[in-house]
């Protein structure tokens, strides 16, 4: 029986999608059997970053409606074994479908799959309720700004008020050269405000972009510092203690690591 | 630009900044998330006080505040409760 989880964050554009495409490419690469659900109902782009946007017939909405059966709405990503999605409907809007529906669906999920990752949308809407309806744990992005940092301490409050206690933080875009002239707030900074257990650290990172242009999540990038990171998140997922500085990473990069986790001077 | 560089000084990295502006809208956020939060401990309260003294319950005021922390004097929430006390009560073998 697998594990649902959900990626939140209350604010649109701080990377819920990006990560979800990622975490979904580096658990499969574990060999984990995964799949993607896209819960942004009207505003579909999971399929796009993942770069499966030409190979959807259909989608969430038709699974719930009985149109298909669940296994002919589920997109096989050729590349990564045992990686699925299941992308949104496009032309119809979130209320085409309930939380009871959403449960349903992710609890049959459960079945087939080691993790179903459920991309949330933006906002605290029937969509984000829908989207929370079946998970087991949930992820909360945020980027060091105050407006991301604010709307996920708003989700974390929700989260735990839905029974979804623990929600574990991942800190997305950070600028280590910005942090280093006080110019960016920390990792320390925004986990002694949002007074959560952290899961992950990735920085903004140009490859990101370039990965997302071509429909390549850049986890499976080994040269990508981003996928890096994704790649370690992938590994406490499942449960592995992975130290926040990792040594496959460049030498210069290590060092300014190291710096924001205050290892060195 | 001189004067830019002395008004970056006075204030500080931006990041400070941020984190005080953050910290005191989260204490509004965080209230207005749970508007019977502050009823129920004000319940709570009056019971657990009544126990020992007659309080004046239209008196009582609590809110939910900031203040400076001791050792470092970042601002931090803080539940402020006023509780007027008409006297004590006889608490006798106790």
């Amino acid at each position: 029986m697998g594990e649902v989880i959900v990626i939140t964050s209350g604010k649109g554009g701080v990377g819920k999608t990006t990560t979800t495409a990622n975490l979904g490419t580096a658990l499969s690469q574990l060999g984990y059997k995964v799949v993607v659900v896209d819960a942004d109902i009207g505003l579909r782009n999971l399929d796009v970053v993942m770069g499966l946007e030409n190979r959807i017939v259909y989608d969430l909405v038709d699974i719930v409606e009985g149109v298909c059966r669940l296994n002919q709405g589920l997109i096989k990503d050729k590349r990564y074994d045992g990686l699925y999605l299941l992308p949104a409907a496009q032309t119809k809007d979130k209320n085409a479908i309930n939380p009871k529906q959403m449960l349903k669906l992710t609890s049959e999920l459960k079945e087939m799959f080691d993790y179903v990752l459920v991309d949330c949308p933006a906002g605290i809407e029937q969509g984000f309720k829908n989207a929370i309806a079946g998970a087991d744990r949930a992820i909360v992005i945020t980027t060091p700004e105050i407006s991301a940092v604010r709307d996920a301490d708003r989700i974390i409050g929700i989260l735990e008020a839905s029974d979804l206690a623990n929600p574990l933080l991942v800190i997305n875009r950070i600028r280590v050269d910005m942090v280093k002239r006080g110019d960016m707030m920390d990792i320390d900074d925004i986990i002694d405000i949002l007074a959560i257990d952290l899961l992950g650290v990735v920085p903004d990172d140009e490859s990101i972009v370039i990965s997302t242009n071509k429909g390549e999540p850049a986890a499976a990038d080994k040269n990508s510092l981003a996928g890096q990171a994704y790649r370690n998140i992938a590994r406490r997922i499942k449960g592995e203690e992975v130290p926040f500085v990792d040594m496959d990473t460049s030498e210069s990069f290590m060092t300014k690591l190291k710096k924001v986790f205050g290892l060195a001077k | 630009m001189d004067f830019l560089k002395i008004f970056s000084r006075n204030s500080g990295p931006s990041k400070n900044v941020a984190k005080e502006r953050l910290k005191l809208v989260l204490v509004h956020d965080r209230t207005n998330c749970s508007p019977h939060f502050l009823d129920m401990v004000k319940g709570d309260i009056i019971k657990v006080i009544s126990d020992y003294a007659e309080i004046d319950e239209s008196g009582l005021d609590i809110k939910l505040t900031k203040t400076k922390r001791d050792e470092d004097d970042t601002m931090v929430p803080a539940l402020v409760a006023n509780i007027p006390i008409k006297k004590m009560k006889d608490r006798k073998g106790i």
